[in-house]
């Protein structure tokens, strides 16, 4: 018997190949379309572009002007406060109605999808129910003044101190309930053995849930404040169909500031210059967790 | 030069060698057993053969030709999954018949192959049937049936009867003993189950570390390990390994070492090379039946030492009674016939067959040659 | 749901109950009470609402205002109502459902089932890319959108949604398929099937319930999406946009009941996917959080 050695014929070779083949338009795509277009974004960032891009670099000038602008820091300050008052409203709401529901609650299978179905609509849409719902004339002030109720006021949307938190609410009762299922999961993902211990021990409902359940739910916290902290960045529809930036300017956050400056207000070096501070604060939240999560899995 | 031949193959992983320069021709219709502990490089060997890993250097060829480089299904194995791995969503027979139609064979030709591998598995009844209305040992069949249909130069089998219960893979193991007798196929099959290796096989290869350590016939590998690791790695339970010095006494060879009240005893080899070990430490390997009751011992040994010692505990196993003691510092385990008059705490006259013993070099953990 | 009807060990009291009851019950009103006002509001001719009281059911029951939303509401500059729009947003979504999932599921198989060196960094980079904020692209996609004459054309907001869901789309199909025994595969391989052979045989009939997902997460997005709709539609404006326009234009009276019952329009395609496979969409979103 002679030893001959076999050579890889074609299609074994195209097999070798074809993984790489198919996978590589979707590659090829993001890395034009999203990498590539971060990468011209900053650049464009550097340069004296006003109505159109310019490719005549001012260096970190954008970045210095937009720091100096009210309307920045007008946006980046409602931020602030709609970022905390959403992560943390959403939590607590979250974590309380799954905790409750968790308790053996009659009609819980109908509960749930009324919890859940605002996250299936449009922002859009529900910024018009809103709007019009805390509009004074129409909504909640007149309906509590045709129930009795003459003194109640609630015109917070008018309101150029309180009109950030109508965009609380709003977004709150958009994303609350999906808050509450991310908790949910969590909570019967737990071991009851555990639980049954834990009352043996002679723990009381209030410290079982205290020391032991709201622990082990850290992993759903943590999912839970990515998920509302890049929610909140990115938050945009919601503005423009609530209050349109007003009154005033006062409802400004940095994603509708970034598509007046740049559309709007011909100063495409300030706006690309307030969408890269947007993406290095997503980055900032996002990598680290996908890290932790990518590492996870191996 | 074999039927399969393995020459030199080496596994690496980045830096990571994970196999070893392994060297194994296999005859046409022999039935070999790659055995080893988890992670020593087995599974990997298997699936280098069966082309699912590239092979880093060295040759793999079949029949005289290097296949290397040749894509899984033009190598003319098959291969029987630990999984089973049956696609869920095909029938019985469409699992069965995949392979062939992938290979262009025409219909009529898969409708008599299929029905030829039904009848000698048993599994005419299930063909309509899909992988999850079966149980294990079906599954297990529907597997085998997968890889007999393809008629193949190799079998390649990876762990086939792990996930089933104990008694189904007593069954399944004597029903493809009876397969490889019938149709005298070459067999390649992993295993970490060392009585499935001694059972099955016509040689094993006993693998260690990416190293094979041994490779030779069941009895090869039981009566004469190569080393430590091998030893101890087959028979249940596992040879006694104790610390000992060679002591020469009338010329002839003794194994010296303490037995459980620290009293030195003498058991006299039946191997002369060994008085040139005299006053050196060695490790003494007692297979736990070679320790035995008196009247139990091997009639045809020439060498039965007796053996006064304290019992530790007793464990009735049915067939046989296990007996541990402290002999040279370690627990070893004896193997009483069931009705021997044995009882922890108590002074037992012991019978030690000293022909089967072995002498190991404590450094290398090799066997110790003439 | 995905999560098991399973409940805690923990005993309640009778006062504790009670707390408990009102408390989910408040909050279930909380969550339908805009959806009832928009219904009740779009059933009623439009002095109820100014004079009337918003929480009210209708005294006087009328279709008009939905009629008028979908034929002849004044959207922009033409009074043609949300109809072309609703054709718009199906013409978009349709095929850039379609085909991102169609990609994240080749993804997801390679990426799964045909590793190769690099592969995770590339996952990792496809991951990040679902997460940023998309005003970082705006800018060069106009610009791109325009070079390639697809500005404010459907093909060009398909294109849109298709790059920016491939990475939800892959990320579901891998956590899927990762899941899947490789050795499956494996056997097909030695059984002589090619690379599309077993992801068409072996893979693609049992991808039925991750599809379903990346199917609604999909839909669900891409309807609901205002921004790309926004910067990209031109003249094939997505419903979000047009809805947006309807409720915002300075002109005339406001009428609040058409506003509603197109409100309500552009919901109804999620909501009843939401209402016919909500236990899907949940597991989307929920793997939407990174992972399952």
């Amino acid at each position: 018997m002679a030893t001959t050695r076999a050579q890889p014929d074609f299609r074994t070779r195209l097999q070798d190949w074809l993984p790489r083949i198919v996978l590589s338009p979707s590659i090829a795509m993001m890395f034009v379309f999203v990498y590539g277009f971060i990468v011209f974004t900053i650049y464009l960032s550097f340069t004296d572009s006003r109505m159109l891009p310019s490719y005549d670099w001012v260096g970190i000038e954008n970045y210095v002007r937009l720091w100096g602008l009210r309307a920045w820091w007008t946006a980046v300050i409602n931020l602030g406060i709609f970022a905390s008052l959403y992560i943390v409203i959403c939590t607590a709401i979250g974590l309380s109605l799954a905790i409750f529901l968790d308790q053996k609650i009659r009609g819980e299978g109908l509960l749930r999808p009324i919890y859940l179905y605002p996250m299936a609509l449009s922002f859009i849409v529900t910024g018009t129910a809103w709007k019009w719902i805390m509009d004074p004339g129409i909504g909640i002030e007149n309906t509590m003044h045709l129930w009795g109720w003459e003194s109640f006021e609630f015109r917070w949307i008018k309101d150029r101190d309180m009109a950030i938190y109508t965009v609380v609410i709003a977004a709150v009762w958009q994303t609350s309930g999906f808050v509450m299922a991310m908790f949910l999961a969590g909570l019967r993902g737990i071991d009851n053995e555990m639980l049954k211990a834990a009352q043996i021990d002679g723990a009381s409902n209030w410290n079982l849930y205290r020391r032991i359940v709201i622990p082990l739910l850290r992993p759903a916290f943590l999912s839970a404040f990515v998920i509302l902290a890049h929610l909140a960045i990115k938050s945009y529809d919601l503005i423009v169909a609530l209050t349109g930036g007003g009154p005033g300017r006062a409802t400004e956050l940095p994603a509708t500031f970034m598509y007046s400056y740049t559309f709007t207000r011909n100063s495409m070096g300030i706006g690309a210059a307030s969408a890269v501070i947007m993406l290095m604060s997503i980055a900032a939240i996002m990598t680290p967790y996908l890290y932790a999560e990518l590492r996870e899995k191996k | 030069m074999g039927f399969l031949d393995i020459r030199n193959a080496t596994k690496a992983y980045g830096n990571v060698e994970v196999l070893h320069r392994v060297d194994i021709a296999v005859e046409e219709g022999e039935f070999l057993v790659l055995v080893g502990p988890s992670g020593c490089g087995k599974s990997t060997l298997l699936n280098m053969i069966a082309g699912l890993e590239t092979v880093t250097s060295g040759d793999i060829a079949i029949q005289g030709r290097v296949i290397n480089n040749v894509h899984p299904s033009k190598r003319n194995i098959a291969m029987v999954f630990q999984s089973y791995a049956l696609y869920p969503n095909m029938t019985v027979a469409q699992n069965i018949t995949f392979g062939l139609e992938m290979h262009g064979v025409p219909k009529a030709e898969r409708a008599r192959a299929l029905e030829d591998v039904a009848q000698l598995l048993q599994i005419d009844h299930l063909l309509d049937r899909k992988p999850g209305q079966l149980s294990g040992g079906q599954r297990q069949r529907v597997a085998m049936g997968r890889a007999l249909v393809r008629d193949p130069d190799v079998f390649l089998f990876d762990e086939p009867l792990s996930n089933l219960d104990a008694k189904l893979r007593v069954d399944m193991r004597t029903e493809i003993k009876k397969l490889h007798q019938k149709l005298g196929r070459t067999i390649v099959y992993v295993t970490h189950d060392q009585i499935e290796a001694m059972t099955l096989s016509t040689r094993i290869a006993v693998m260690y570390g990416g190293h094979v350590q041994q490779l030779g016939t069941p009895k090869d590998i039981y009566d004469a390990p190569e080393n430590v690791f091998v030893a101890t790695f087959m028979g249940s339970p596992a040879m006694n390994v104790m610390p000992a010095k060679v002591r020469v006494a009338d010329g002839v060879p003794h194994a010296a070492l303490a037995d459980a009240e620290g009293q030195e005893v003498l058991l006299r080899f039946s191997q002369p090379h060994l008085a040139a070990w005299d006053g050196r430490d060695i490790l003494l390997g007692i297979r736990p039946e070679a320790i035995t009751d008196p009247d139990g011992a091997d009639r045809n040994s020439s060498n039965i030492e007796p053996l006064r010692n304290r019992i530790g505990v007793t464990e009735p196993a049915g067939a046989d009674t296990f007996v541990t003691m402290t002999l040279g510092g370690k627990d070893a385990i004896g193997r009483m016939r069931a009705d021997a008059q044995v009882a922890a705490g108590e002074m037992f006259d012991f019978a030690i067959n000293m022909e089967k013993a072995i002498a190991f070099d404590p450094q290398t953990e090799a066997r110790i040659k003439p | 749901m995905s999560v098991a009807t399973q409940d805690t060990a923990v005993r309640t009291g009778r006062v504790t109950r009670t707390f408990i009851y009102v408390f989910l019950l408040l909050f279930a009103l909380f969550y339908l009470m805009p959806l009832f006002v928009m219904l009740a509001n779009s059933l009623k001719p439009l002095s109820e609402i100014t004079e009337g009281n918003m929480m009210a059911l209708p005294k006087v029951w009328t279709l008009e205002p939905w009629a008028k939303a979908w034929s002849s509401a004044q959207i922009g500059v033409e009074p043609t109502g949300l109809r072309p729009y609703f054709l718009n947003s199906i013409l978009m979504v349709v095929p850039a459902v379609a085909i991102s999932t169609v990609l994240g599921a080749l993804n997801g198989y390679v990426l799964t089932k045909w590793r190769f060196r690099g592969d995770s960094i590339l996952f990792g980079l496809l991951l990040f890319s679902c997460f940023i904020p998309f005003q970082i692209v705006l800018i060069p996609m106009a610009m791109v959108l325009g070079k390639l004459g697809l500005a404010g054309s459907i093909p060009g907001l398909v294109l849109v949604h298709v790059v920016y869901g491939i990475g939800f789309t892959t990320l579901y199909f891998r956590n899927y398929y990762a899941a899947f025994p490789t050795e499956l595969v494996r056997a097909a391989m030695i059984d002589g099937a090619g690379f599309f052979q077993i992801f068409w045989r072996i893979m693609l009939p049992v991808s039925g319930p991750i599809a379903v997902v990346s199917v609604i997460w999909q839909f669900t997005n891409i309807w609901n999406d205002f921004l790309f709709g926004a910067s990209f539609g031109g003249q094939s404006q997505p419903m979000t946009v047009a809805l947006n326009n309807l409720v915002q234009s300075s002109t005339g009276v406001k009428e609040y009941n058409v506003h509603f019952a197109g409100a309500i329009l552009a919901a109804l395609p999620t909501l009843l996917v939401y209402i016919v496979a909500g236990r899907y969409f949940v597991r989307g979103l929920m793997a939407g959080s990174v992972k399952g």
